[in-house]
C-alpha cells in the first residue's frame, strides 16, 4: 500500500549571514491541499525561511525535500539550475509583497499572465488569450483591461492579477509573503475571500508569510510561530490563537485590537 | 599604407579576433565575448563589423560594403576607403565579384555563394535586453534555453497592433538552440539567412561580442502558431528597374507628395537596368 507522501517536507532547515542568524532548525511537512502560515514579528526569521523554502536563496544547512511529478522526491538544492527554475515557474507559484516586484509592468495583463505559458512552449496566440481571459475572470479583473498595462491598475487588482499570473500554470505549490499587505481592509477581505475559494477549489498547498493573525486564522490550516529565527510554537490555526502555550505566541495574540 | 599593419590590427589583436570567430562558428549564434578595441570611427559607424573585417581579409579579398542596401553612402564609402588604404586589396560593388561583404543593415538581393563571406554590423546583440536588463541574467537564459520571454514581446504587438509590429531586427532561433539579433536588417531578409551558402559573421564593437551562422544553418524566425512569419510587401514595384520581389525605399520627390519607390540594394538594381529591365520612372539603357 502507498503512504502518502508530504509535499513538502523541510528537514532541520538553517540559515545564517555571516554570524548573523537568518533561521534555524526548522522542521516541517506540507501535505497536498494544505495551507501553513508562518507569522512572526518583523525581523524574526519568517522572509529568510520562506525565500529558503522558495529556493530564491540558498540555505546554510538542512534539506527542502519537494515531491515533483515527474521523479517523486527530491531535494530542490540537488536539482540541476536548470531544473529548479522550471519548477518555480511550472508547479511552483510566488506571490510576492509587493506586486510590482512580481508582475512585468512594461506589458500588458494579457501578456503578463501569459508568460508561463509561452515560457513552457505555448505558441498558438488565440490560446494563450483565451487563457488569459478565463484567469482574469478568475481573479475578478474586467476582461476589458486584458490591453492594458497593470500600472495603470489598483493596488488590490495587481495583487489580483499577480495570483492569476501565477496560478495560470496550475501548479501545487504557491508562496505567499504577505499578500495582504499594504492593502485597505475592505480590498483585503476581498482578496481573501478569493485566495480561500481559489485555494479549496484546486486543491493548492500554500505557504503564506504574514504578520497579520487575522489573515492567518482565515486561510490558514497550519500555523507556524516564529522568534528570533526560530519555530516556537506550531500547530492548527485555532489551537495556535486561541489556546497560545509559548509566551510570545501568548503576547502576540493578546496584542490583537479587540474591537 | 606606411606605419600601418595590413588592415590596421596589429597581428596579435587579429588573431584574437579569429580565435573569437572560430568559437562563434562552432557554436552558432552564440555571443562570443572578444577585447574590442578602439576604432578610428565612433561606436555605432560599424567598429564590431570593421574588426571582425580587419581580423577576415586576406590579400586575395574582394571587398564590398553597403550601408542601407547601398554601395555610395556615406559609411559604406569610408568604410571600403579605410580598407583600401589600409590593405590596398580590390574593392568592388558588384555583389557576384566580392569575396568579403561588409554590410549595415541589408543582405544584398542576389543569393550569396559558397566561399563569401558577409560580415553584418551589431549595435545591440543581446535580443533579451529590452525584457531582461541585467547581463548575468541573460547570459543564464541563454544557457539554460529559458526564451518564452521573446514571446512575450510578440504577444504584446498582436495585442497592440493586431499583428507582429517587429519590423527589423527580427529574433531568430539558430540552429535550433540560440535565440539571435540579426543585426537591424528587415524582417524582410531574414529567410536569405536560413540555409545560407555563405559564411554570415557578426561584430558588435562598444558590446564586445561576436557571433556567427556557420553556411548551410537552419535559422528560423519566431513566431506564433495562428500568427506566423511574415515579410514586408509592396503594392508598387521599384520605379527604376520594374522589380517585384526586392526591398524598396520610399523616396520622397517634392513637397506635392509625389514619392517614388526604388530598390535599397543598388548593386541589384542597376544591374537589373543593364540587363534592360526598366521601372515606371527608368530610361531605357543601352543593352550593349
Amino acid at each position: 500500500m502507498n503512504r502518502p507522501t508530504p509535499l513538502l517536507s523541510v528537514q532541520d532547515l538553517g540559515k545564517s549571514y555571516g554570524p548573523h542568524l537568518g533561521c534555524t532548525d526548522v522542521s516541517f511537512d506540507l501535505w497536498p491541499g494544505e495551507v501553513l502560515g508562518i507569522v512572526g514579528e518583523s525581523g524574526s526569521g519568517k522572509t529568510t525561511l520562506m525565500n529558503c523554502l522558495s529556493a530564491q536563496i540558498e540555505p546554510t544547512c538542512g534539506k527542502v525535500i519537494y515531491d515533483t511529478r515527474m521523479d517523486g522526491a527530491r531535494d530542490i538544492f540537488d536539482m540541476s539550475e536548470s531544473e529548479r527554475r522550471l519548477l518555480m515557474r511550472t508547479d511552483w507559484g510566488l506571490v510576492k509583497q509587493n506586486p510590482r516586484d512580481g508582475l512585468r509592468l512594461g506589458v500588458s495583463a494579457g501578456a503578463n499572465v501569459g508568460e508561463r505559458l509561452m515560457a513552457v512552449g505555448a505558441r498558438h496566440y488565440g490560446d494563450i488569450r483565451n487563457v488569459a481571459n478565463d484567469w482574469l475572470k478568475k481573479v475578478e479583473i474586467d476582461v476589458g483591461r486584458i490591453d492594458n498595462p497593470p500600472s495603470t491598475f489598483s493596488g488590490g487588482m495587481q495583487q489580483r492579477l499577480q495570483i492569476a499570473r501565477n496560478l495560470v500554470t496550475e501548479p501545487r505549490l504557491v508562496f505567499m509573503d504577505e499578500p495582504t499587505g499594504g492593502l485597505d481592509v475592505s480590498v483585503q477581505a476581498r482578496l481573501l475571500d478569493l485566495l480561500r475559494g481559489l485555494v479549496n477549489r484546486l486543491g493548492l498547498s500554500v505557504v503564506i508569510v504574514t504578520h497579520d493573525l487575522a489573515v492567518a486564522r482565515l486561510l490558514a490550516h497550519r500555523l507556524m510561530v516564529m522568534k528570533d529565527g526560530r519555530v516556537v510554537e506550531q500547530g492548527l490555526t485555532d489551537q495556535v490563537l486561541d489556546d497560545p502555550q509559548h509566551a510570545y505566541t501568548q503576547l502576540l495574540v493578546s496584542s490583537i485590537l479587540q474591537p | 599604407m606606411d606605419g600601418y599593419n595590413f588592415a590596421y590590427l596589429d597581428e596579435q589583436t587579429k588573431r584574437m579576433i579569429r580565435r573569437a570567430i572560430l568559437k562563434a562558428v562552432a557554436i552558432p549564434g552564440y555571443q562570443v565575448p572578444f577585447g574590442s578595441r578602439e576604432m578610428p570611427l565612433p561606436y555605432g559607424w560599424g567598429t564590431g563589423g570593421i574588426q571582425v573585417t580587419a581580423g577576415v581579409i586576406g590579400q586575395d579579398d574582394v571587398l564590398k560594403v553597403i550601408d542601407q542596401g547601398a554601395d555610395d553612402t556615406t559609411n559604406a564609402v569610408s568604410i571600403r576607403r579605410f580598407f583600401a588604404r589600409t590593405t590596398g586589396v580590390k574593392t568592388t560593388e558588384k555583389t557576384t565579384e566580392a569575396t568579403l561583404i561588409q554590410t549595415r543593415h541589408r543582405i544584398p538581393e542576389r543569393p550569396l555563394s559558397e566561399g563569401q563571406i558577409l560580415v553584418y554590423q551589431v549595435p545591440i546583440p543581446e535580443p533579451l535586453r529590452w525584457l531582461e536588463p541585467r547581463e548575468t541574467e541573460t547570459r543564464k537564459m541563454h544557457a539554460l534555453q529559458e526564451y518564452g520571454i521573446m514571446h512575450v514581446k510578440l504577444y504584446e504587438d498582436i495585442a497592440r497592433f493586431g499583428r507582429i509590429a517587429t519590423s527589423y531586427d527580427y529574433p531568430v532561433v539558430v540552429n535550433d538552440r540560440y535565440l539571435m539579433k540579426p543585426s537591424p536588417i528587415p524582417k524582410f531578409d531574414n529567410p536569405k539567412m536560413d540555409n545560407m551558402p555563405a559564411l554570415q559573421l557578426f561584430g558588435a564593437g562598444r558590446e564586445k561580442r561576436i557571433y556567427a551562422i556557420p553556411p548551410y544553418t537552419k535559422v528560423k524566425s519566431l513566431d506564433f502558431d495562428d500568427h506566423p512569419f511574415e515579410i514586408q510587401q509592396w503594392d508598387e514595384n521599384c520605379a527604376l528597374c520594374g522589380s517585384e520581389n526586392s526591398y524598396l525605399d520610399e523616396v520622397v520627390m517634392d513637397d506635392q507628395g509625389g514619392r517614388m519607390f526604388v530598390c535599397s540594394d543598388t548593386d541589384h538594381c542597376e544591374s537589373r537596368q543593364s540587363d534592360g529591365h526598366v521601372g515606371p520612372m527608368g530610361t531605357q539603357q543601352a543593352a550593349e
